[in-house]
């Protein structure tokens, strides 16, 4: 038999429904892929090993009982923005380095309910705020992957971000999936750059409650796998309305794994022409042109629609997000939780506690959003962005009028060298391009892993849905996935 | 909008964000720029678009029974206090 790291999520379940695999074989496997992994990666800001040979016990004992759930004893990473009972959750951040929660996110109950097994807290860009990992208070986390090019495997590569450990850890196959969340791109960008499949569901789609808020109305969870159909099942597991999130929707998830593998002929797939930009590398939109190629030769019309304010999008979300960061982060006091630097008064205690709890980059975004929620800014900035977010989502519900999903890049380039980007704030946040439109329209996306560029490093494609169908998503990503026939390995894996 | 330095001053105060003054350039600078490139949006005439703030546009339902379900959990919520004394959270001295 080929090694366990090569089974999907779907394959590992339907070996332990027939006792030809038990959860605890399978969790030391990945514990001892996740420790290796840790040296190659630092993907893990807290490891639970102890903890994941205790659930896969109890998972056995399940199995043994014929009472395994949907996910039993599948050993996956959990994002550290999800509060954990127990387990710190620090969200890479300074001021929450040794913050243990009292309780547990709604979405990593429902993993646990449905019998995963959590090998670890994964790393992130702090608070959720870049797309390199590197803005976390530790270690930088190093893509298992590296380049072809000489120069490039000397350098060591991102992960992508902000859900970097998440990525590291599945493409590297040291956890069969990992838990995501997504504000701007932030599981779609590490997806694509590390070829592994990421999904962020329609807002509302999945609680919010206990994961550490960035901002909120933009903020969701999604899935980490390495196949469509692994993404399926872990969304499923997850997703669902919760009443302690009054913007989780109450609708019913849909069965998720019913529709990979159903036809798309006949459907209509929108290409938008703005998101050729100018400097889009020659080899993306080559990836682009033949996922479309893919989709009609599987029976798809695909139709060229506009998304006239696409442009808009990044300038709106830097005023929005960071205008609904500087409200959520203001918790952050040194009263309840987390550090506190001493200081003269109470107010000297806010300012050192926040000064040297923050790295640059949170701080950057407190003090955007601090300015243009202020008196005076508050409409030319805040309001006026506001509605370009409506303009945004307009665009989206007509074009949707003329085709069932859209395809587009996922990112502008594949992953880059950590320390890269850094020397302007502008550049960094122009990775999010193709991913931020659909946080602000509130639309569910999937990055697809597709192939191989020529410098070694891999690179997806993402299709848009309609609000609350993803079902056509994974239908739609499904057939990607089997004309792509991406089997890209990082040179490390666990 | 060009952010000067002591309008960076002015912004750290009210994040209540303490910035040593060396680095008070180098953050003007740095928000200038990105404040230059959001003006983009100077391009578009919104007038008579709606704000758009909740994607679902959802209407929060009533709370049809609005009764206590939890509570009661002191050490729980004081768990992770920098510091506290019984069963407050305890802060530098505000008054005289």
């Amino acid at each position: 038999m080929s090694d366990l790291t090569d089974l999907t999520m779907v394959e590992a379940k339907a070996l332990m429904d027939k006792k030809e695999l038990s959860p605890i074989e399978l969790t030391e496997r990945y514990i001892k892929a996740a420790e290796r992994g840790q040296k190659a990666t630092n993907a893990f800001v807290t490891p639970t090993f102890d903890r994941a040979i205790d659930a896969a016990k109890a998972s056995q004992a399940r199995y043994d009982a014929g009472q395994a759930g949907p996910m039993d004893g599948l050993p996956i990473a959990m994002k550290d923005l999800y509060c954990t009972k127990g387990v710190r959750t620090t969200a890479c951040s300074k001021i929450l380095a040794n913050y243990v929660p009292q309780y547990e996110s709604t979405v990593s109950q429902n993993l646990a309910d449905a019998g995963a097994i959590t090998l670890g807290k994964v790393a992130l860009d702090e608070f959720a705020m870049g797309s390199s990992t590197t803005t976390s208070a530790f270690d930088p986390v190093v893509s298992p992957w590296t380049g072809r090019e000489p120069e490039k495997a000397e350098r060591k590569l991102v992960p992508g971000g902000s859900s970097g450990g998440s990525s590291a850890a599945v493409c590297g196959r040291f956890a069969m999936g990992a838990t995501g969340t997504d504000t701007g791109g932030s599981i779609r960008q590490p997806a694509a750059i590390t070829g592994i499949v990421g999904i962020k569901p329609t807002y509302g789609r999945c609680s919010r409650y206990g994961i550490i808020a960035y901002a909120s109305s933009l903020d969701q969870a999604g899935a980490m796998a390495r196949t469509v159909g692994d993404a399926a099942l872990m969304l499923r597991t997850m997703a669902g309305y919760d009443p302690k999130d009054s913007t989780s929707v109450n609708v019913p998830v849909p069965d998720y794994m019913a529709a990979l593998g159903q036809s798309v002929k006949g459907m209509k797939i929108g290409i938008p022409r703005e998101y050729r930009i100018d400097g889009l590398p020659e080899e993306i939109a080559k990836i682009w042109d033949n996922g479309a190629q893919m989709l009609r030769d599987a029976g798809a019309e695909t139709v060229d629609i506009s998304l006239p304010h696409t442009k808009y999008a990044l300038p709106t979300y830097y005023i929005i997000a960071p205008a609904e960061a500087s409200s959520n982060l203001a918790r952050y006091d040194g009263v309840r939780f987390g550090l506190r630097v001493e200081g003269e008064s109470l107010a000297d205690m806010y300012d050192n506690t926040r000064g040297e709890g923050f790295g640059v980059e949170v701080r950057r975004r407190i003090l955007m959003g601090t300015y243009v929620l202020s008196a005076g800014y508050y409409d030319a900035y805040y309001r006026k962005a506001q509605r370009v977010r409506r303009l945004i989502r307009n665009d989206f519900l007509k074009a949707f009028e003329q085709c069932d999903t859209i395809l587009t890049p996922p990112s502008p380039s594949t992953a880059f060298a950590i320390g890269e980007n850094e020397d302007d704030p502008i550049k960094m946040y122009l990775e999010d391009v193709f991913t931020v439109t659909l946080n602000l329209a509130g639309l569910p996306g999937i990055v697809v892993p597709m192939q191989l560029c020529a410098n070694g490093l891999p690179m997806g494609l993402q299709l848009i849905g309609k609000p609350f169908d993803e079902t056509t998503l994974f239908k739609t990503a499904s057939a990607l996935e089997s004309a792509a026939g991406f089997n890209g390995k990082p040179p490390f894996v666990g | 909008m060009t952010i000067d330095v002591e309008t960076a001053r002015h912004i750290s105060t009210l994040a209540r964000l303490k910035i040593p003054e060396d680095q008070l350039p180098s953050v003007a600078n740095d928000l200038s720029k990105i404040l230059a490139w959001v003006g983009m949006l100077d391009e578009l005439d919104v007038t008579g678009i709606e704000p758009l703030a909740n994607v679902n546009d959802g209407h929060l339902g009533w709370r049809e029974q609005d009764v206590v379900t939890d509570g009661g959990q002191a050490q729980a919520v004081l768990a992770n206090a920098p510091s506290q004394k019984a069963d407050f959270f305890t802060v530098p001295k505000v008054v005289e």
